[in-house]
């Protein structure tokens, strides 16, 4: 057994006990939160070290052997995303050292944060379909505390939205854990991968769907994302970002690790409708965010358009699409939260987050413009940045496979994205501000800098030099199963 | 006894289904912890129904035979706890809802998504329902 395989959760979460007592002391709880999540990172690089040199971490617990214990396996897929969930909880905990949409500081925020961060690594290292519920738990009732700890009327209006819609989909989770364990006799991925060949087609449809279902509502796939573009813009910026670039994810690499590998390849219906799935996601959330003028809003809705794309990759049923999936979800990530952070750096220098209300910035602050053009144009595609590879990975994989359709309406998206990215650039740095007398306002922003010209430069990184992280997806698409 | 059982949890959907799809918030709240109900019944039923008999083995044997199936009881002690907290975190957030926004009816909540007031431009923002100016 290695210890470092429950590091994703013992880590997070013993920082959040040690946190949670320091409450009172804010400097104290600020430095152990640094430390956990300087920690947090140091083992998610080790993991990933680990994997990629063919040794996956596993331990079983509980001293049942791996079908009956309850086990963690984390591949090469689980420890690029733990590594990406560590390093967007460093960035957002530096983010909310600033005074950018920071507010309440509550003496719980950073315990839910590291409570969130354990849900979400323990949902990446657990190979149990039963535990993987649990960690989906963990995390409703972090991001619960977190969306209800402003108070404000219309974060509990936000939080209530956000919990009857995710415990439906929590309950419809359970459900079909109950029916995979009726009818294979097992939970752990490794023996339901083998259980799995022996299931009748029907009857693997059947579970199959009511297990995807219930990760398509935590993805915020059409049409069951309306939690989504509901509560998110009402949390403080640096959460905002964490929900955004994790939340949705895990819901995608729940999809992913169900259709893409222990029940892969599963019957081939379930890809063709994951495949319209995906397409009427990126279209529905594009159209949706060209409606609104605010900026969170705009990016809300276009989670749950790049969600399209990532699930694309899920649904072209072959090793290329999941690494393409991989390689996108990663890009994603980083891309979409540092969005969300610029844009709450725009707020606090030019005054609000609606577009028809502000202005100006280019003029006083080019390089601030250069900074959101970075993440923004990514997530276009515009080559060669990381966004322009990751579409290429998938859309080539759909071309491959004739899947004309697809890819036309990911084409026509991916113009649709820029006209979104091109209104906040207009509005927010290219036209003048509404209010003559606006002035640039003194503010301590250089956390806020910090953290989005470090994740503007992992995005510059990936673009530059996208062969490395490639062959790092090609490689744990190849240990992922079935095809 | 799996077709009474079938029947029970048919029945507790419907009025889950029911109680989730009111207006009242009070009964969103009642139908999603009957909702987890019939979650858990689908759960235990996932285990085999017939033997009454714990998992234990008996002293001075070895084999345990014809014993009920122990994992899915365990399962749902696990999910009846996660859903027991969910539930009453629900209620106070509505209590608080109730209170705060002094209408119990869900179409009333449009704080977080103000009703649009023009044709094509959603509305600006409120600045009370917005982050706070540091300072």
């Amino acid at each position: 057994m290695s210890a470092l395989v429950i590091t994703p959760v013992l880590v997070p979460l013993a920082t959040a006990v040690l946190t949670t007592l320091t409450g009172r002391h804010p400097r104290a709880q600020q430095a152990l939160s640094f430390a956990g999540v300087a920690a947090f990172l140091a083992c998610a690089l080790a993991l990933v070290a680990l994997a990629a040199a063919d040794r996956p971490a596993e331990a079983a617990f509980g001293g049942w052997a791996a079908p009956f214990g309850i086990q963690f396996v984390i591949d090469r897929t689980g420890a690029v995303l733990v590594l990406i969930t560590a390093l967007m909880g460093a960035a957002s905990l530096l983010f909310l050292a600033s005074d950018a949409d920071t507010e309440p500081h509550h003496p719980l925020l950073l315990p839910l944060v590291h409570g969130l961060l354990a849900g979400v690594g323990g949902a990446f290292a657990t190979a149990d379909l039963f535990n993987l519920y649990v960690w989906f738990e963990v995390i409703l009732v972090c991001a619960l505390g977190l969306f209800a700890i402003g108070g404000r009327l219309d974060q509990l209006d936000a939080t209530f939205k956000y919990l009857a819609l995710n415990l439906l989909g929590t309950l419809v989770l359970l459900i079909a854990v109950g029916a995979v364990y009726a009818s294979t006799g097992h939970l752990n991925y490794g023996a339901l991968s083998e259980a799995a060949d022996h299931l009748s087609p029907g009857l693997a449809t059947a579970v199959l769907t009511a297990l995807t279902l219930a990760f398509l509502i935590k993805a915020g796939a059409f049409p069951l994302f309306a939690w989504l573009p509901a509560s998110y813009h009402t949390l403080p910026a640096p959460v905002l970002a964490l929900f955004a670039g994790l939340l949705t994810k895990v819901g995608v690499y729940a999809v992913l690790r169900t259709l893409g590998d222990v029940f892969a390849p599963a019957p081939e219906l379930l890809y063709e409708a994951l495949g319209w799935i995906a397409a009427a996601t990126m279209l529905v959330g594009v159209l949706g965010a060209a409606y609104h003028w605010d900026m969170r809003r705009i990016l809300a809705f276009h989670i749950v358009s790049q969600i399209g794309y990532i699930l694309l990759g899920v649904a072209l049923m072959s090793a290329a699409g999941n690494a393409a999936t991989l390689f996108y979800t990663v890009h994603h990530i980083v891309v979409k939260a540092n969005l969300f952070l610029i844009a709450a750096i725009l707020w606090r220098l030019a005054g609000s987050y609606d577009l028809r209300q502000i202005g100006g910035l280019y003029a006083l602050r080019p390089w601030l413009g250069v900074l959101f053009l970075i993440p923004a144009l990514s997530l276009v595609g515009i080559p060669p940045l990381s966004g322009f590879w990751a579409k290429l990975l998938i859309l080539q994989e759909a071309i491959a496979q004739g899947r004309v359709a697809w890819t036309a309406v990911a084409l026509l998206v991916s113009a649709l994205t820029l006209y979104s990215m091109v209104k906040i650039w207009m509005e927010g740095f290219w036209s003048p501000h509404p209010d003559p007398q606006w002035r640039l306002p003194r503010a301590r922003l250089w956390p806020a800098y910090a953290a989005t010209l470090s994740l503007a430069a992992v995005t510059v990184w990936i673009s530059l030099d996208p062969q490395p992280l490639l062959n790092y997806a090609q490689a744990a698409a190849r240990t992922l199963g079935g095809y | 006894m799996i077709w009474v059982l079938a029947l029970t949890v048919w029945i507790t959907v419907t009025a889950g289904v029911y109680l989730t799809l009111s207006r009242d918030l009070l009964r969103i709240v009642l139908g999603l912890a009957v909702l987890g109900s019939a979650a858990n019944l689908v759960l235990f039923a996932a285990g085999r129904l017939g033997s009454a008999q714990p998992a234990v083995v008996p002293l001075g044997e070895t084999l345990l035979t014809d014993a009920a199936n122990p994992l899915p009881q365990a399962l749902v002690l696990t999910a009846i706890v996660i859903s027991f907290a969910l539930i009453c975190l629900a209620l106070v957030l509505v209590l608080r809802l109730i209170r705060d926004a002094d209408s119990d009816d869900a179409l009333a909540l449009r704080y977080a998504e103000p009703v649009p007031t023009d044709p094509v431009k959603p509305p600006l923002p409120a600045p009370e329902y917005g982050p706070r100016w540091p300072g």
